[in-house]
């Protein structure tokens, strides 16, 4: 032949399995080559998200690479090679496999009746499918003590240990919380934790979720329903806004667990501990069932025609500027845009916020160049932590970024107000007090930034004492770096509900209010003439009397926002319309309370970090006559005498897809094929508006401390006082309370004992805390706990003021 | 006619004093350090290789081969040295720690001289307490005499030799549990591949771990040239070897004999070793190479202690132990009681391992105790095939018609720990199988381990 | 019982600065720890996690794998019976009857007095001179009934054994349980050459230049 084909170089592995040919991605482990092609080779210890330790020897098979000819090898640990030929089901395979079951069953106990992993475990498949038909093992079994709690939320039977090392090197590796470890040797090895030293890891659910046997369950799982009872559907975790991608599980209108589901854009099938056991607050007895006016028990439709009356009235009065809402980071993002639609459009107030004043600027965050999870996570890459402590607020982005430093060999750069849970991974720390350091340590940060690496720094108000604008600024030196964000805003669906409008200033799809008006005035009607006020400002012209309907949509400021003075004095003057699934202080006077679906209640959409678009499912009923938020909006909409039109969160979606500019081209179908779920990307046009572009950034003001004060920082916990840990039986007792903590040279100075109370005294008002110090503190600064119990700090602040300035007295 | 003794690693020990520095300089100590300075690094190195050192910590692989194996350019590579002795019948690296420390660290700086090895653990198993003593007392004397440390002899070589000690573990002489223990860890194994920690091992990097009668060899190798070494022993495995050969001999002792020359026959029955079975008594078995080791019998008298014999008769030489039983023992009792080590021994890693030694040690228990069952003989067997799968390496018992089994096991297990629990089985069963069967039987056969008439002291 | 004392913290450090990495140092830390409270205490655990940089658990992973470490203490003189082969073969399990009996406890238990302790253990790596045994990891070779009465008699009245330990001298001496080597590993500083650090890639001078 005179004709040469030019074959491209090969870049997979031929490998021939259980004798059908098959083609594997070079470094692939057999184990996995395997399961591609429809085998599945049993296995306890390997974990694809774990490194492997080939220890349990289930999954050896005959593996041939040439050479020696075929040998038993553990297929979790060898990878495929040029030729292979593996063997899985030959007779000594068989042999193998049945005898390490017989092994690992001589001490394990036959309870499976009463095991929370009966119907699910993978010891007990494996038996019937390949195990020996009774036990030739006739001695005692190894005995321990029955189930012993290793924290708070998990037990481990040792009994049922089959010794595998999965949730032992989840501690260490995933979680960098290595309170678990085998121990002792041999036959008589066990996992335990030090002695009085509990597993309390924000990640420990992971460990029952990947234990292979019933070893370790959950305290809230326990003998509550066998697998064969359960209905489950695939949605997302809405425990904060890095979107965990989960299968929830209902048995009799429950929600009984909620599991992580691998998604490799995200989460890696992890969860944390608050978004893992958050979703029992969906059962709580305290859930609002019905609608309350003054109250009182009332019918939906006195309570909504109570509600639109305020409205109008406040309308009729003043302009629809005398209404506002805050709240919706709550909502799916179907209900969000109907928010917005009934707020902007029907009613025509721009006084909307879905932040509670410890965000960021709205429109300042959509404008940011965004990565993704995976860009933050690369190998090699480079991660700016900016005034946000991940492991406390996005507990799996804390993971990924973990992973990436650790295994990756990512650079790690940390500019913050003190330490943060990734501190001691950084490879450069620039710690500062609030009041425009910041800045500079972001200048500094800039200097030291590896050259020819992608860099994505994760912003975040890591304490409502820092004033936006330096965090903004700050920001700005690090995007002139070339950096992307990924937006540290932690509240379940906070990125969908800005993009969907509900903030001041901002239209669907990522649009200023200025240049979407003549598009939105086409695709809805009219829209508000001028920017309206963030919640802030809503509070301010409350209290002012200027503002006479105040809507909170699932919020709660009385606890949340940063003044609580200011708060209590807006909350006196306007008549609230509370929107919520369970009362808080702050609807505790409302007019009318609106009770609202939950999480699992309802299907929909939510929107990550990323702005990746994320699907929900309903897999229970609410409670009592509590609908979805859309509705409520719906309902309202059609009393003030606009038909929004909707009838499904779908139809909603479809209306979405077609105005937002972000959001063009991601229509359901195209949803549909991306389980990861897809990022929204799109920058209009098509006749759409622009999306917001990268802002103009004032410089911020320098606060310099006067030498007698000390500065206050806010930091949050993993575990506060917010509906999901306040609701959920789990997590209810476990947020730490208040306490004052200072640097040690500081602490020195006011000569208490450690944990001796001191008063805490700002111009606002004064708390008591116990003190203590604290080398993780920034010399200068006063650092406290926000939302939890003890003391309520934002009895200290003051909206309008950018930074908290604090003395210490000591009552002798 | 018996080899001729030679005493190429022992020769100091008769001197009281022979573990301090003032006797090793008086005895051509460190000679062999101040020749390989002066030669260079690559040369000290094809001399070792030369030698056909074989290493004497078990698998028997070459020293100068080993080294090597090292990754060219990947940077810092260490030494650790195995002075872990912990198998069933060894008895020689610690006499070699306590009685002559300086010749094991002349050796040490040898290797990292030669193999470019920049820093030097030296991991002494934690109950001998002497040799801990021993080999830091002679560290300090050799620091502060420059042999140890910055500029060696004032010359651009400077390696810290640190004394590192255990905790009480055998499987920590498994050279990746070594490693894993020397990080400060669980002495776990390692999974393989890599075969070699010389490739990742201590701190992910190259690491040469070597026995520690190995590297006793090595000055004495350089003094005299790997030429006149290679004149002693075979020419597959040159130079002497160590034996404790323990048991039911007339003369239990640690022997130098010449290596792969030497036979097993000559060693138990010479006048000038161990002088023959106690009391005239007839040999039952014998142990050939450590508790690991499947066992031999009278036909395998004459094989000469080498490696290849040895491993196609079916057993192994290991670690330079031999266990010498006579006809008073029973044989069900010494085959529990080393299976027991290994059960007891069980890192816990691997499934097969964990359970399976435990199980076997069970079984026979109750047999030992009187309550075994005819399936016991059956499942042992079964059980020790799912430890190490396959017909088990054995010797031949050619009257029978049995042919030999070479070694090594295969096994399901990381590491030949769990395996090795099944030889004792294996060869017990095999050729003792009424005796199970008696016990089983519960007709006591009443054959004592201890004989009142012993001769020992 | 406790913490590291500061004397034995100070012995702790510098132990630690002989290894690239810390952790190497935990298992002679834990015989430090042993030989200064005759056991392993939680505390002392907790504060070796300290010192080492790695988690209490971590801490009692390691030591909970090794046979030495003991975390209750036991007696102040620690017999360590081999019955392995080559001590099987020629009395090992009759001594450590004989020993069980003489002292009244089964192996693995501590006399009344606190005095002993006696343990079943595998090979010692003294096989041509069995049965042996050691008393805080001191040999003693070729132990018959009557000497194991006598060194138990003579360190019940407070002598050293007049059945001497296998090397006699200083050495022969039998320490309180936890004291292993009667010396310690001193690298002078004008004489050290330093840790090979992993994360430092550099062939070594005598290579480069040779
Ligand atoms: C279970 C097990 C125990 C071992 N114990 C020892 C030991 O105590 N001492 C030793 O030098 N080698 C021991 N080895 C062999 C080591 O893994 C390694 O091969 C040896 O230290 C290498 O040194 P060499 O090449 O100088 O012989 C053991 C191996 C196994 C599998
Ligand atoms: S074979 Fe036994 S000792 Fe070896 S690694 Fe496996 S469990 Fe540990
Ligand atoms: S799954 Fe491969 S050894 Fe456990």
């Amino acid at each position: 032949m005179s004709e040469t084909i030019d074959t491209p170089p090969k870049t997979t592995v031929s490998v021939q399995i259980n004798g059908h040919a098959i083609e594997a991605e070079p470094g692939e482990l057999v184990i996995e080559a395997a399961a591609r092609a429809g085998v599945h080779i049993p296995r306890f210890c390997y974990h694809p998200r774990l490194s492997p330790v080939g220890m349990c020897r289930m999954c050896l098979v005959d593996i041939d690479a040439g050479g020696r000819g075929p040998a038993l090898q553990p297929s979790c640990m060898v990878p495929v090679s040029e030729a292979m030929v593996v063997d899985t089901e030959s007779d000594r395979v068989r042999k193998a496999q049945d005898g390490v079951l017989e092994f690992l069953l001589i001490n394990h106990p036959l309870d499976c009746p009463v095991c929370d992993k009966g119907g699910e475990c993978p010891l007990q498949d494996n038996t019937i499918a390949f195990g020996p038909a009774e036990s030739r093992f006739v001695e005692e079994k190894r005995h321990y003590e029955k189930p012993i709690p290793i924290s708070d939320l998990v037990l481990l039977d040792r009994e049922r240990c089959i010794l595998c090392d999965r949730c032992t090197r989840f501690a260490k590796e995933v979680a960098g919380d290595p309170l678990i470890h085998f121990q002792g040797r041999g036959s008589r090895t066990e996992v335990n934790t030090f002695p009085d030293a509990p597993f309390s890891s924000y990640f420990s659910g992971n460990t029952v979720q990947i234990c292979p046997v019933g070893a370790l369950t959950s305290s809230s799982y326990r003998f509550k329903a066998r697998p064969w009872d359960l209905t489950e559907v695939e949605s997302t975790c809405t425990g904060c806004s890095v979107g965990c991608s989960v299968t929830l599980q209902s048995s009799r209108n429950r929600v009984l667990r909620s599991l992580g589901v691998d998604n490799d854009a995200v989460n890696w099938g992890w969860l944390c501990d608050r978004g893992r056991f958050g979703v029992e607050s969906v059962n709580s007895e305290e859930r609002l069932s019905e609608p309350l006016i003054q109250g009182r028990g009332a019918r939906w439709a006195d309570a909504l025609r109570h509600a639109t009356e305020l409205i109008a009235d406040a309308v009729r009065a003043s302009g629809p500027a005398a209404v506002g809402v805050i709240g919706g980071a709550r909502l799916t993002n179907e209900s969000a845009y109907a928010w917005a639609k009934l707020a902007k459009h029907v009613i025509g107030t721009d006084n909307v916020d879905a932040q509670l004043g410890d965000g960021l600027p709205a429109s300042f965050v959509l404008g940011l160049p965004r990565a993704t999870i995976a860009e933050a996570g690369a190998a090699k890459g480079t991660i700016v932590l900016l005034g946000t402590d991940p492991k406390e607020t996005l507990g799996v982005l804390y993971l990924r970024l973990r992973h990436a430093v650790v295994e990756g060999g990512a650079t790690l750069i940390e500019i913050g107000h003190g330490a943060s849970g990734l501190s001691k991974l950084a490879q450069h720390r620039f710690w500062a007090s609030p009041g425009g350091s910041l800045v500079d340590a972001a200048r500094q940060a800039v200097s030291v930034l590896p050259s020819g690496q992608p860099i994505t720094v994760v912003l975040g108000r890591g304490t409502v004492t820092e004033d936006p604008a330096v965090l903004a600024e700050a920001a700005m030196i690090l995007a002139a770096a070339g950096a992307r964000f990924l937006p540290a805003l932690s509240r379940g669906n906070v990125m969908g509900a800005l993009d969907m409008g509900l903030a001041p200033g901002l239209l669907p799809g990522r649009v200023a209010l200025e240049s979407g008006r003549p598009y939105f005035a086409q695709a809805w009607g009219a829209v508000p003439a001028a920017t309206g006020y963030d919640s802030a400002a809503m509070l301010q012209a409350a209290a002012d009397g200027k503002l006479s309907v105040l809507v909170l949509l699932g919020a709660n400021p009385l606890d949340d926002f940063p003044d609580r003075d200011l708060v209590q004095r807006a909350l006196a003057k306007a008549s609230v319309i509370a929107v919520d699934t369970f009362a808080n202080p702050s609807s505790a006077g409302a007019a009318v309370v609106l009770p609202a679906a939950a999480h699992g209640e309802v299907d929909g959409t939510t929107t990550n970090i990323e702005g990746r678009i994320l699907a929900l499912h309903q897999v229970v009923t609410p409670p009592g006559t509590a609908r979805a938020d859309w509705i409520i909006a719906s309902e309202l909409a059609l009393r003030l005498g606009t038909d929004l039109g909707f009838e499904s969160a779908e139809q909603i979606w479809d209306e979405i897809e077609a105005v937002a500019s972000s959001h063009a081209g991601l229509d359901r179908a195209a949803l549909a094929l991306n389980s990861e779920g897809s990022v929204a990307a799109g920058v209009g046009g098509g006749g759409r508006p622009a999306v917001l572009a990268l802002p103009e950034v004032p410089p911020a003001v320098q606060l310099p401390l006067d030498e007698a004060s000390l500065r206050l920082v806010v930091r949050r916990k993993m575990y506060d006082g917010g509906t999901g840990t306040a609701h959920s039986q789990s997590l209810a007792a476990l947020p730490a309370s208040n306490a004052l903590r200072l640097h040690p040279l500081d602490f020195q100075g006011l000569s208490v004992g450690e944990g001796e109370l001191v008063t805490v005294v700002a111009n606002q008002g004064s708390i008591e805390l116990p003190a203590f110090a604290d080398a993780d503190v920034v010399r200068g600064t006063a650092s406290v706990l926000g939302n939890v119990s003890g003391a309520t700090v934002n009895h200290l602040l003051v909206a309008s003021s950018p930074i908290t300035d604090v003395r210490l007295e000591v009552r002798r | 006619m018996t080899a001729p003794i030679v005493q190429l690693v022992t020769s100091r020990l008769h001197h009281a004093d022979s573990y301090t520095l003032a006797r090793f300089e008086a005895t051509g100590g460190y000679e062999g350090l101040r020749k390989a300075l002066s030669m260079t690094p690559a040369a000290v190195h094809d001399e070792i290789r030369a030698a056909t050192l074989l290493g004497r910590g078990g698998a028997g692989f070459p020293a100068g081969v080993k080294w090597g194996f090292t990754p060219p350019g990947v940077w810092p590579r260490y030494l650790v040295v195995n002075g872990d002795e912990s198998e069933p019948g060894t008895y020689k690296d610690r006499m070699l720690m306590e009685r002559d420390p300086h010749q094991l660290i002349e050796g040490c700086l040898i290797a990292c001289y030669a193999a470019g090895l920049s820093q030097c653990f030296l991991y002494v198993r934690g109950e001998m307490a002497l040799a801990q003593t021993r080999v830091a007392t002679a560290l300090n004397e050799a620091y502060a005499a420059q042999y140890v440390g910055r500029n060696i002899l004032g010359s651009n070589f400077s390696v810290d030799i640190v004394l590192h000690w255990g905790a009480g573990a055998y499987i920590v002489g498994e050279e990746t549990a070594l490693i894993e223990s020397l990080e400060g860890n669980r002495g776990m194994p390692r999974l393989k591949p890599p075969y070699f920690p010389a490739a990742i091992g201590l701190y992910g990097k190259p690491t040469v771990v070597n026995n520690v009668e190995t590297l006793s060899n090595l000055g004495g190798i350089i003094v005299r040239g790997s030429e006149d070494y290679k004149q002693y022993g075979s020419e597959s495995s040159p130079g002497t070897r160590m034996f404790a050969v323990s048991g039911h001999v007339r003369r239990p002792g640690v022997y130098e004999v010449q290596h792969g020359v030497t036979t097993f026959r000559e060693l138990l029955y010479d006048e000038q070793f161990c002088g023959g079975i106690r009391n005239g008594n007839a040999l039952k078995a014998f142990i050939p190479g450590g508790g690991s080791s499947p066992w031999f019998f009278e036909e395998q008298l004459d094989l000469p202690l080498e490696a290849r014999p040895v491993g196609g008769a079916g057993s192994m030489l290991g670690s330079g132990a031999i266990v010498v039983m006579d006809e008073t023992t029973d044989a069900v009792k010494a085959c529990l009681r080393v299976v027991r080590f290994y059960a007891r021994e069980s890192c816990g890693k691997c499934t097969p391992c964990r359970e399976g030694t435990s199980w076997l040690e069970t079984i026979l228990q109750r047999i030992v105790d009187g309550h075994g069952r005819p399936a016991d003989i059956d499942m042992l067997l079964d059980v020790g095939d799912n430890i190490s799968p396959g017909p088990y390496p054995a010797a031949s018992w050619e009257s029978e018609g049995l042919a030999a089994v070479p070694f090594p096991p295969k096994q399901t297990t990381i590491c030949p720990l769990g395996p090795s629990a099944v030889a004792p089985v294996v060869s017990a069963l095999r050729r003792f199988r009424p005796e199970f069967e008696a016990k089983i039987r519960r007709r006591a056969l009443g054959i004592p381990v201890r004989v009142e008439d012993s001769t020992h002291v | 019982m406790s913490r590291l004392s500061p004397q034995n913290e100070a012995v702790a450090h510098e132990i630690i600065s002989r290894y690239p990495w810390k952790k190497s140092a935990l298992i002679p830390l834990l015989h430090l720890a042993q030989e200064q409270d005759g056991y392993v205490s939680d505390e002392a655990m907790v504060h070796l996690g300290e010192l080492v940089d790695v988690s209490p658990a971590e801490v009692l992973g390691t030591c909970s794998f090794y046979e030495m470490f003991k975390r209750e203490p036991v007696g102040r003189y620690l017999v360590n019976i081999c019955t392995n082969i080559s001590c099987q073969l020629l009395g090992g399990e009759e001594l450590l009857h004989h020993a069980e009996h003489a002292l009244g406890i089964k192996a693995g238990n501590t006399t009344g007095d606190g005095l002993f302790t006696i343990e079943d253990v595998e090979c010692i790596a003294a096989c041509t001179e069995a049965p042996c045994l050691t008393v805080n990891y001191r040999y003693f070779y070729k132990v018959e009934d009557g000497d194991f009465d006598a060194i138990v008699e003579d360190l019940r009245n407070g002598r050293q054994p007049t059945r001497k330990a296998a090397e006699s001298g200083p050495e022969g001496q039998i320490p309180p349980h936890g004291t292993l080597a009667l010396q310690r590993q001193h690298i002078p500083a004008d004489r050290v050459a330093g840790n090979a650090d992993p994360d430092r890639a550099s062939a070594p001078v005598w290579l480069e230049q040779a």
